[in-house]
């Protein structure tokens, strides 16, 4: 059955152990995906440098969300034609199947060949439902449970190496370093000094460690229960990209029998609005597409725009899909409220002054044309929404104002 | 203007602090510009002009001849619309002394911005008047007779219950006959004992205006004394002239009582609000610590009398900046000097600490702040309990002393404030068990530490914040000068990071040019010019860095005059403003403007050019007392304008100040 999930491709993939056979054949589809070269590579060397011209965190993102293409969404629809199941049973069962083969996976890793990090998160992150900054956690509890330091202050050298070669693998995902330095302060500020016996105090961090990640796991639930009082009958709601948060309070305001529309925008260039309409649509939710520029044409009869976001940085402002800005702005000319859901593992402490103030996550742009020699070409995939025109957060501490995030960041890292 | 409209009920609270009190007698050289004031308002009133926060009121001022002048020069300040019965009955002797007209915005008659300004620049008289009461509601009254009953009435008005009670308009009427002749004493003891047998709530309320003319009882104890909402109504009839509330009609003037002059008193129910609510005790709590008024004679007496600084008076003073303490510097310093081995309660090292503050030998934030503490040390090393005293308690006031001492010779910073509020904390917080040498030592080392920690180290982790903002190809701009925005500076191009710096600098100080000379020394590529090219400048720039005195909780940075303008100009080219400051300037209070709290330079500074002979227009200015000077040392940057602030903490928007502010003191308590 979970054959038919959200993200069955990869699922498959997984099954089969044969990644050659996760990107359709290019020549198959009308608008070619864009299959990137590195990637293969990269699935056989855990440790690629991903810096020369794909950003890490957009490649696992194609692999979690796929690359939607005629071909897929035949695909998809014929199983939603199937009256096979919605995704809703089959995420958390998958979860939990995929958690418990990531613990027994992991004892194994951690016994046999020398432990690495990157293996491990790379592991996890492969996981279709694990957000990035709760594959970084996973994975960091995972260095606790091999380490073989025999006091506090090794554990925590080790612990502090581990998290930094994380962050440099990549230095383009948020959540990743947020996920990290989120740890690190959960683990180091915990009374685990207290105990005399460092053994004792292992087995608490890890125990620790899990449960973030299970906490980050609910995250999504808690995020969903707050939004979905936001959405009032008959509203019409603006959707931009494809995040699991923002898909989880529609669906649960779908369940609660809400009567909405969404209006989808394309998202160009990966198209994560064709798989997040497609997704909607398995739900009985009216769904519209738009093209992205269509976005102020459409805007006055949009009730709300309902985000997710890569990462909250400490203004309170957004990092997230290249796009989100300039829908921000409209909404905000017109005045219609920006709803943003994130969880709060994706707080950073970040402050970006201008869109260019981040170091830049690339990705590669397919035109469906070769680009005229000379021709640059903008690949920067995603961009920053400063807070003034964001009107609330959902997040798992609750419905935020974009002043509180600082707040909430001072608190946690002071 | 019309912005300035939905902050009339906000505005008087936050000016109440600082502005001229009724007790001060105006200046003799504006009182013919009375009628004249008065006369333009109300002209002006229907085009909905305003007074400009910056423009003085006429001043209220007694003319003994009797009820109608008081009257009418009593009213001046708000605009009165041509309303024939208006004129011909001399009304509103509550003038401007009644906040409640103006936040009666909608009425038609009136503009709603003049009043606004009439709120906000007299509302302030309201609480500071019901002080005066307290403390020396007598020499208050008698001194201003005229304005006292105006007070009367507003006070009995707005106290009269809820809305708008039907007997205020009596008794208003009543006090404005009373008024000529009637001696200060007699009308407080006429109170006394009219007081008694008069409903509770009224009681309460004139018992609180003692000493305020308060005469014809007869007629407010046949009224009953209802507090009802449906009281509104009737009020406002009687009111009469007054095109009062909030319905915005034109009310008829009522016939029924006739007791003097018509009198209105239009209260709506929130300035009553506004004076009910907050009774004495109450306010205490309100305002955090009541800072010196230096227009309030009472007080500037008082202090003068304790002070080691001799105060001469200063000659022409900026209206609306009375309050505030006046520069006489300058002729100072060598009385001082004089004294320096007379004063025996002072340590020679916050003497000498303070005699550089007063010539200007130490300037800025940290460097001030640092002095003072080293002083502070200083004397805590030369220290001995007297006999029969207790070390926490003796060393406390003298700390206090010395405080004083500098403040007379100049005005603290927030900074220094906040370091001395931690050296008494931890001066009270010594142990009963220490013996005097190890309380000493123990307060040099918190001393030290404060100074390592929250300056010198706190100083470093800002600058390895702010450099991360900078980048290849930068140009960043500064305004004056700045000791953390030069380390930055300094360390970013130590970092080999390529950048350009644009110094922009202001008279009088100019201070800029010390930053420019230490900058280009180290072989930084610089641009300098002075504040009058900022439009210009900004184009190219990328980053806006500036140091603050303070930063107050509401986001406000307080800073060297001019950085707001820098700011606002930044903010619309749309370049990012950073501000670096060190956590322990951060405070707890909030400030809206420059006016309520800033500090006076030497104003003969602005009015000569050095090496400009030929420019001596303002030559014999002090003669001249249509004339005064300004120049204000701090201004306040209001948040909008504020893109991000470095501190010690991290990178933070101004709307986390109050966060800062509120670990800051909880790792306070830990210390």
């Amino acid at each position: 059955m979970w054959l038919r999930s959200a993200s069955f491709v990869l699922d498959k993939r997984l099954q089969q152990q044969e990644p050659s056979s996760f990107f359709h054949d290019p020549r198959d589809s009308a608008q070619p995906p864009p299959p990137s070269p590195s990637v293969d590579p990269m699935d056989q060397n855990p440790d690629p440098n991903p810096n020369h011209g794909i950003s890490a965190y957009y490649q696992t993102r194609a692999e979690h969300h796929a690359v939607v293409s005629s071909d897929w969404l035949a695909q998809a629809q014929a199983a939603i034609g199937r009256g096979a199941a919605p995704p809703s049973g089959c995420w958390p069962s998958a979860a939990a199947s995929s958690a418990v083969a990531a613990r027994t996976g992991s004892v194994g890793g951690g016994g046999g060949k020398p432990f690495s990090v990157i293996d491990e998160f790379n592991y996890w992150r492969k996981k279709p439902d694990l957000a990035e900054a709760v594959a970084a956690i996973m994975a960091l509890a995972a260095v606790i449970r091999s380490s073989e330091a025999t006091t506090m202050m090794e554990l925590e050298i080790e612990l502090k190496k581990a998290s930094d070669t994380l962050k440099s693998w990549d230095t383009t995902s948020i959540s990743l370093s947020a996920g990290c330095d989120l740890f690190m302060r959960y683990v180091t500020r915990t009374s685990a000094l207290e105990y005399e016996d460092f053994d004792a105090a292992k087995l608490r961090l890890i125990e620790r460690g899990e449960k973030f990640g299970e906490i980050s796991l609910k995250a999504r639930r808690t995020i969903a229960m707050l939004g979905q009082d936001f959405i009032f009958d008959s509203c019409t709601i603006l959707v931009h990209g494809f995040s699991r948060v923002v898909f989880e309070v529609l669906k649960l305001a779908a369940s609660n029998r809400k009567l909405f529309r969404v209006l989808c925008t394309e998202g160009r260039p990966d198209r994560t609005g064709l798989r997040f309409s497609n997704e909607l649509a398995a739900l009985g939710v009216p769904v519209k597409l738009l093209i992205d520029s269509a976005v102020a044409y459409s805007m006055d009869e949009v009730d709300m725009v309902f985000v997710g976001a890569d990462g909250v940085v400490e203004s309170g402002g957004i990092i997230n899909m290249m796009g989100t800005y300039q829908i921000a702005l409209v909404a905000h000319s017109m005045n219609k409220p920006v709803y943003v859901a994130a969880e709060s593992y994706k707080f950073a402490r970040l402050y970006p002054l201008d869109q260019k103030d981040l170091a830049p996550a690339l990705r590669p742009i397919d035109f469906g044309v070769p680009i005229p020699s000379g021709v640059e070409v903008e690949t920067s995939a995603r961009d920053y929404t400063p807070p003034q025109y964001l009107t609330l957060l959902f997040t798992d501490l609750g419905v935020l104002t974009p002043s509180v995030v600082s707040d909430e960041l001072i608190q946690l890292y002071l | 203007m019309d912005r300035r409209v939905p902050r009339t009920v906000i505005d008087p609270k936050f000016r109440q602090v600082g502005f001229v009190p009724p007790g001060a007698t105006p200046p003799p050289a504006r009182s013919h510009s009375v009628p004249n004031d008065a006369r333009s308002s109300s002209e002006l009133s229907l085009s909905g002009s305003s007074l400009s926060p910056v423009m003085i009121p006429p001043p209220r001022h007694a003319s003994a001849d009797g009820l109608p002048s008081v009257v009418r020069s009593a009213a001046s300040p708000v605009p009165i619309p041509a309303s024939p019965l208006r004129r011909d009955t001399v009304q509103i002797p509550i003038g401007s002394y009644n906040p409640s007209e103006s936040l009666l915005g909608s009425s038609p008659m009136m503009s709603p911005s003049r009043q606004l300004d009439a709120v906000s620049e007299f509302s302030d008289d309201v609480p500071t008047s019901a002080r005066l009461g307290r403390s020396g509601s007598g020499k208050f009254a008698s001194s201003f007779p005229s304005s006292s009953g105006e007070m009367m009435t507003m006070k009995i008005t707005g106290g009269g219950g809820g809305g708008n009670t039907p007997k205020s308009s009596l008794t208003t009427a009543s006090v404005v006959k009373a008024l000529p002749g009637v001696s200060e004493k007699d009308r407080g003891a006429l109170i006394e004992v009219q007081n008694e047998g008069i409903s509770k709530p009224q009681k309460q309320k004139t018992q609180k205006l003692r000493g305020v003319p308060f005469k014809r009882l007869s007629v407010q104890r046949r009224l009953p004394a209802k507090e009802s909402g449906e009281a509104v109504k009737p009020s406002a009839s009687s009111g009469g002239a007054l095109p009062a509330l909030k319905q915005g009609k034109v009310v008829k003037p009522s016939s029924q009582k006739k007791d003097g002059p018509q009198v209105t008193a239009p209260v709506a129910s929130s300035e009553k609000k506004v004076v009910d609510r907050i009774p004495d005790k109450d306010r205490k709590k309100d305002v955090p610590h009541p800072r010196m008024q230096f227009d309030d004679k009472h007080r500037v007496e008082k202090a003068k009398r304790r002070a080691v600084v001799n105060q001469s008076e200063a000659r022409n003073r900026v209206e609306l900046f009375r309050h505030l303490p006046q520069y006489i510097h300058g002729t100072q310093l060598p009385d001082l000097e004089s004294k320096f081995f007379q004063l025996d309660p002072m340590h020679p090292s916050v003497y000498k600490v303070g005699l550089q503050f007063l010539s200007g030998d130490i300037s800025g934030g940290n460097a001030r702040c640092i002095a003072m503490l080293l002083a502070f040390q200083e004397a805590i090393k030369d220290y001995s309990t007297p006999p029969e005293k207790v070390l926490v308690r003796d060393l406390t006031a003298k700390i206090g002393c010395y405080v004083s001492f500098l403040i007379e010779c100049r005005p603290l910073s927030i900074s220094m404030g906040n370091a001395i509020k931690f050296l008494k904390n931890r001066i009270a917080k010594l142990p009963h068990t220490l013996s005097e040498s190890e309380a000493k030592s123990t307060l040099i080392s918190d001393i030290d530490r404060f100074i390592n920690e929250k300056i010198i180290i706190a100083d470093k982790v800002i600058v390895r914040h702010a450099v991360t903002k900078i980048r290849d190809g930068d140009v960043l701009l500064t305004y004056g000068s700045s000791s953390i925005v030069e380390m930055i500076l300094l360390y970013a191009h130590e970092l080999g990071k390529q950048f350009r710096v644009v110094v922009v600098d202001s008279r009088p100080t100019l201070e800029g040019q010390a930053l420019l000379h230490k900058l280009v020394a180290k072989g930084l590529n610089c641009t300098y010019t002075h504040i009058n090219a900022i439009s210009y400048v900004m184009h190219e720039v990328t980053r806006v860095f500036l140091g603050a005195s303070s930063v107050l909780s509401n986001g406000t940075v307080y800073s060297r005059v001019g950085t707001a303008c820098v700011a606002m100009v930044a903010n619309a080219f749309q370049v990012p403003v950073l501000i670096c400051c060190e956590a322990y300037k951060f405070h707890e209070r909030v400030q809206l403007d420059s006016i309520c709290s800033n500090e006076l330079g030497d104003p003969d500074v602005i009015s000569k050019v050095p090496g400009r002979n030929d420019l001596n227009h303002l030559h014999s200015w002090a003669d001249n007392e249509n004339l005064q000077l300004l120049n204000l040392i701090y201004d306040a940057t209001p948040s909008d304008y504020i893109s991000m602030i470095i501190t010690d903490y991290g990178m933070i928007p101004p709307t986390s100040v109050p966060v800062i502010v509120r670990e800051y003191r909880r790792e306070h308590l830990w210390i």
